[in-house]
């Protein structure tokens, strides 16, 4: 039966089945107690304990099944696991706004500092330059590799996303770290592009795909610090087994739905944001932005309440 | 070789072996080489895809290879009850840390962390987290409360070719019997199995040296009545008391 068990993982016992096992099982732990008290061949004592092993698996497994996903039960349970957690969300959202604050008031008192705290070589231009290149080009600079473009950005934001709900297992330094870093990024940005005076730009640009891509971070960040939580157990009489077990469901609810949101941030950064007036009109692309961001906050807000 | 000690609800204690660091590392060796050859036919096969354009067939490869070096772990170990390819090659498997069932809330979390556990490079993180804790786990498993185990290929001692089933004096006496298999070394037992299915490989003076000393422990054990062990050879007496403490 347990050779059976590990061949086909699906199969399901009969009640005669289950009955045969657990008389064998109790006959082999029986066996297994006379083995502590007859001394016998370490061979002898090692087999009878992995039996007694795979079947105590199978018999004491009590916590129940989750059943077959669907589809339904999925999307519902993300914003139900979202709501549970708000603390840690606007934990995660002041983290961010903290490093928004350096980076902004860093490259507002030092715009050298831009070189430092930006990452992407792209952003390094002043922005009247970029402005100019892209609002001025004739043809689509994307031409030919706005799929794998797009691409490139979903394998990128979650991983960037999952390492921050992961970093939460270091007691939560780790995302607090990645949360107030891309904060910094985003706030550099915002001081580079608003002091130059291009705050339409930069509305145009960011608010299409940030608005889904910022808050699914954001959602990697508050998975992050349930984790940690779990981990520290601050005033939690449960053990930290206990703890983690209890949260493991909502962080990957949460890490799904992020990466589900991630996937719609890609395909809307590399075939929309990259487009500026004239070709898509600033007015549009941050109403199309603020429109996503709406829907999201009504879908978090509202969905799967029963 | 470390090992986890689990008491069932009934008070049976059994204990599990854990995998060591080393063994996981070469498991994995053998993960990341599926991995890079499933990269690699994915990317002849994207090349397939060039009808449908070139950007779309890069977009498409680099999707299959993300997902796939994600869910590679969650997908195998899910389906292999806690095993991958490389695990299933070392006889290694993932279980829960309490010795139940995995489940596929712990698949997933145990993956997703290894993020944190590759870094900064080669699993250094989840390497010194499994030297580190009592269960060889790294941090993923400390999130998903999960051990690996490495299981033994268990084979059920060969008494026939050992001790070939004849009239055996001792267990004419089953309390002596018994009392030989509660004072017995485990160790001891397996010394002489050992000796006796290699006897005929020794020469004559070390075989009847090896013999006597085994025989003479055994007899320090139990003294069995003279008329049990009248005419018996060191290596009879040897051969009977193996096949006593098994009793067979």
């Amino acid at each position: 039966m347990l050779d059976k068990l590990r061949v086909e993982p699906g199969w399901r016992m009969s009640i005669q089945d289950v009955q045969r096992l657990h008389y064998l099982y109790e006959r082999c732990s029986a066996d297994l107690v006379r083995l502590d008290t007859f001394s016998t061949e370490p061979l002898l004592r090692a087999y009878v304990e992995s039996l007694v092993s795979r079947a105590y698996a199978e018999i004491h497994e009590t916590r129940a099944r989750s059943g077959k996903l669907r589809w339904r039960t999925l999307v519902a349970a993300f914003p139900r696991a979202f709501r549970r957690h708000l603390g840690a969300f606007g934990l995660a959202v002041g983290l961010t706004l903290l490093g928004c604050s350096f980076g902004w008031f860093a490259v507002r008192a030092d715009p050298d500092s831009k070189a430092v705290l930006m990452p992407f070589p792209g952003l390094l231009d002043p922005p009247a330059t970029r402005v100019a290149r892209e609002e001025g080009a004739r043809t689509d600079r994307l031409h030919g590799q706005k799929a794998s473009f797009s691409a490139m950005l979903m394998t990128h934001n979650i991983q960037v996303t999952v390492m921050t709900l992961a970093c939460g297992v270091t007691w939560g330094i780790g995302t607090v770290i990645l949360l107030f870093y891309n904060g910094v990024i985003l706030g550099a940005i915002s001081a580079d592009y608003v002091g130059a005076g291009y705050t339409r730009f930069l509305a145009g640009w960011l608010l299409p795909h940030g608005a889904i891509e910022i808050p699914a971070i954001l959602l990697g960040g508050q998975a992050g610090l349930v984790l940690a939580g779990a981990v520290i157990g601050w005033g939690e009489r449960a053990s930290r087994v206990d703890r983690l077990r209890r949260v493991a469901g909502d962080l990957l609810s949460i890490a799904l739905g992020a990466a589900a949101l991630l996937v719609w941030a890609g395909l809307v950064e590399a075939f929309v944001s990259q487009y500026h007036q004239p070709v898509l009109p600033y007015g549009l692309k941050i109403a199309f932005g603020l429109l996503e961001l709406g829907a999201l906050s009504i879908f978090l807000a509202r969905a799967g309440r029963v | 070789m470390r090992a986890l000690r689990i008491e069932t609800p009934e008070g049976v204690v059994f204990s599990l072996h854990l995998a060591t660091p080393v063994l996981r590392a070469l498991a994995w060796s053998v993960d990341a080489a599926v991995l890079i050859a499933a990269s690699l036919v994915m990317g002849r096969a994207s090349g397939t895809l060039a009808v449908i354009g070139a950007d779309w067939a890069n977009a498409i490869a680099t999707l299959l290879y993300f997902v796939s070096s994600i869910a590679y772990g969650m997908a195998f170990e899910w389906y292999w009850r806690g095993q991958t390819l490389g695990k299933r090659l070392f006889s290694l498997r993932v279980v829960d840390a309490q010795g139940l069932r995995l489940r596929p809330a712990q698949v997933v979390l145990r993956n997703l962390l290894r993020s944190v556990d590759f870094l900064p490079g080669a699993y250094l993180v989840g390497a010194a987290a499994c030297l580190l804790t009592r269960k060889c786990q790294r941090l993923g498993d400390l999130a998903a409360n999960t051990v690996v185990l490495r299981e033994t290929k268990l084979l059920e001692p060969d008494v026939e070719r050992i001790a070939p089933a004849k009239y055996n004096s001792l267990l004419a006496l089953p309390h002596l019997a018994a009392r030989l298999r509660t004072r017995v070394d485990p160790e001891a037992v397996r010394i002489a199995a050992a000796a006796l299915a290699l006897r005929d490989g020794y020469d004559p003076p070390a075989r009847v040296e090896l013999f006597a000393e085994l025989a003479g422990y055994f007899r320090s054990l139990v003294e069995f009545p003279e008329a049990a062990v009248e005419g018996l050879t060191d290596e009879q007496y040897v051969r009977s008391a193996v096949r006593a403490i098994y009793a067979r």
